[in-house]
């Protein structure tokens, strides 16, 4: 776990119109470090995440990764991230396969066909591969997400409810490439509102309520239950 | 080189969505021949009103056609949020432009050999001698539409009333490759050698080499969010 | 600074008004209605001047990202549409008694009349997008495209008719027509670039101060 955070945000505030949705965010992620965000729908989860990714920009305040700023140099944080958010870039009239290989080529990497087929096998589309997109349900959409983004390896994964809609198998899955993603030295935020999986890759928890972090603590031996309650109490005193 | 293989992948991957959707291929198709119909009923078979009116009219034909499709280039994108693989994409974004210029490319020039087709049948037009120069002309004119088609189309992607200022930005921009396009048609169709309107044609290859040129260097802009 | 520049353009209109409808001397067959042409011209040249300072602040724009930069574009393309509509109008009422028609597709015309709605449409993708930001970077590579369409627009149009009388001032040969056209002329055309700026710095600062409240 190296020492500096890759990921910082300072003090960041985002106005939509007159709704402030976010009011003053900090928040730090080291490298091999995952931190799980908890908020209520609407709470701004999604805004900062958006945020991260270089798709909106910070009304005031700085975000940083890798000591790039994302608002003013946006093209030197993408090639480091990778995003699984709520659209799951897929094409419909495309195969598994042929969406696979085409994000991949697009993101700059040569990727075999053998390893095509054991990202596909991961999320367990491997039967389904090459049927095209246009069939497949919400969650073998987001699977693919999934197996897209672990092609790429990236340094900082932004993920909102990333084990929402997986089957016990998938969960397993992706539990183990999260790790393995932190043992590589990853920076990985996940966005939720549930108590879910999230919680048990999760080295640190925040949680976002009335536009501010309210709460930050490492997760330990804290179960569900106990941060349920800690939501609970958090984000009533926010609200 | 990654760059070539990024834009060949985009190509790639919007000509199999075409191929396999027909979506826009079907509406282009059915737009012309309603255009056919709409020309021959208000032009009537009057010969020689047709043979003067031709060129503008072929175009306009041509034209419209480019605007539903250009329009539509990335609608595909916008579905499933692709757009946002787009923007995160890393490297140079122009690769993506080159990509989507060369299937834009591929699909406008089918449907306006359909057309060119249709045209011949249905008018009984003698092309002729006129044949390789038209192919040069309807070449670099298709090309000038086409590329800032492109970049306009990125640009208009997200935005509110989107059909609306597509071609209200497109059109005044695209006078010139009209204006050679058509007089340029008219000289070959009236039997005149590609020399005698060189001039225009000269002006197409300026207007394209500009378009092309400043597409490919602004087009990280536009795809920066 | 600014209100100099006010005082300024409002004395080079005076006088270039002055000598346009008193000292110029009256046109032999057109009679007072040529004396329209002292505030036509102009007008039109002063938007060239405008969509050349936007098509520069444009390419500014994309290379520091300093939103002064992008006022500057958007004043200077809202005060060229205005004198471009100004100047075609001027041009209408100088023409259906000259030439008994509101309009003709002659080269120059048939020019400005697009260079109008190119630049229409740079006010209307302004007005379309939300985020100041993404609309900046949009005009701004709208205004360049636009910029070098320009001359493409005229050959092409020029090419395609030639009925206009030979513009006066930019023919190759020079300037044909007597000292006591040319000093009117070029009074109120720097009245009217003088007019231009004073709108653009007005403009400007208004949109500071609406991006510094919204922020």
């Amino acid at each position: 776990m190296s020492v500096d955070p890759i990921v910082r945000v300072v003090e960041v505030r985002k106005v939509f119109g007159l709704v402030p949705v976010l009011d003053g965010v900090s928040l730090e992620i080291r490298g091999g470090e995952a931190v799980a965000l908890l908020g209520a729908n609407g709470a701004g989860k999604t805004t900062l995440l958006k945020i991260l990714a270089t798709l909106l920009r910070p009304t005031r305040g700085t975000a940083t990764i890798a000591g790039h700023d994302v608002a003013r140099a946006p093209e030197a944080v993408r090639p480091l991230l990778g995003v699984v958010a709520h659209g799951a870039w897929v094409y419909d009239d495309l195969t598994a396969r042929e969406n696979l290989r085409f994000w991949s080529t697009l993101g700059g990497l040569h990727t075999g066909a053998d390893e095509l087929t054991a990202a596909l096998a991961g999320v367990g589309l491997e039967r389904a591969a090459d049927a095209r997109v246009r069939t497949f349900s919400a969650g073998m959409k987001r699977r693919l997400s999934l197996a897209r983004v672990m092609l790429a390896r990236p340094r900082v994964l932004l993920l909102d409810e990333p084990f929402a809609g997986l089957d016990q198998r998938a969960k397993k899955w992706l539990e183990e490439r999260l790790e393995a993603l932190k043992a590589g030295g990853a920076a990985l935020l996940m966005v939720t509102h549930s108590f879910g999986r999230e919680l048990g890759v999760a080295d640190r928890l925040a949680i976002l309520a009335g536009g501010r972090i309210a709460l930050e603590t490492p997760r330990g031996s804290l179960g569900p239950d106990d941060i349920q309650r800690l939501y609970a109490v958090h984000a009533e005193e926010a609200s | 080189m990654s760059y070539a293989r990024r834009a060949l992948a985009i190509a790639w991957k919007d000509l199999a969505v075409e191929r396999r959707s027909k979506e826009t291929l079907n509406a282009l198709v059915f737009f012309s021949l309603l255009l056919l119909f709409v020309f021959q009923f208000t032009l009537g078979s009057d010969r020689e009103r047709l043979a003067a009116v031709l060129p503008g009219v072929l175009w306009l034909g041509f034209v419209l056609s480019a605007l539903l499709a250009l329009g539509r280039t990335f609608l595909v994108e916008r579905e499933h949020d692709c757009w946002e693989g787009l923007l995160l994409a890393p490297g140079d974004k122009s690769a993506i432009y080159l990509g989507k210029l060369v299937g834009n490319l591929a699909l406008m020039l089918l449907v306006e050999a359909l057309v060119l087709g249709l045209f011949v049948v249905f008018f009984d037009i003698d092309l002729g001698r006129a044949l390789p120069g038209l192919l040069v002309v309807v070449l670099l004119g298709t090309l000038g539409l086409a590329a800032v088609g492109t970049l306009f189309a990125a640009m208009t992607a997200n935005i509110r009333a989107r059909e609306l200022l597509f071609p209200v930005l497109l059109l005044p921009v695209q006078v010139p490759v009209l204006l050679a396009t058509v007089k340029a048609t008219e000289g070959l169709l009236q039997g005149e050698p590609l020399g005698a309107v060189a001039h225009w044609v000269k002006l197409l290859v300026a207007a394209d080499t500009i378009y092309v040129v400043l597409s490919l260097l602004t087009f990280d802009v536009v795809l920066e969010g | 600074m600014v209100k100099t520049l006010g005082w300024l353009a409002g004395a080079g209109l005076l006088v270039g008004l002055i000598m346009a409808f008193g000292v110029a001397p009256r046109e032999v067959t057109q009679g007072n209605v040529q004396r329209i042409m002292y505030v036509h011209v102009p007008l039109i040249l002063a938007s060239y001047v405008a969509f050349g300072v936007l098509a520069i602040a444009s390419v500014v724009y994309l290379a520091r990202r300093h939103p002064a930069a992008d006022r500057v574009a958007h004043a200077s393309g809202e005060v060229g549409v205005l004198f471009v509509g100004l100047g075609i109008a001027t041009g209408s009422i100088w023409g259906k008694p000259t030439w008994g028609t509101w309009w003709t597709w002659d080269a120059r015309l048939t020019s400005v009349a697009i260079l109008f709605v190119m630049y229409l449409g740079y006010l209307l993708l302004r007005g379309t997008i939300d985020d100041p930001e993404r609309a900046a970077r949009y005009c701004a590579v709208l205004g360049i495209v636009a910029a070098l369409d320009i001359p493409l627009v005229h050959f092409s149009v020029y090419w395609w008719r030639t009925l206009h009388q030979p513009p006066s001032l930019m023919k190759p040969g020079g300037f044909t027509g007597s000292t006591s056209i040319l000093w009117p002329l070029l009074i109120n055309l720097l009245a009217f670039v003088l007019l231009y700026a004073y709108f653009v710095a007005r403009r400007v600062r208004l949109l500071r101060s609406e991006a510094e409240v919204t922020a």
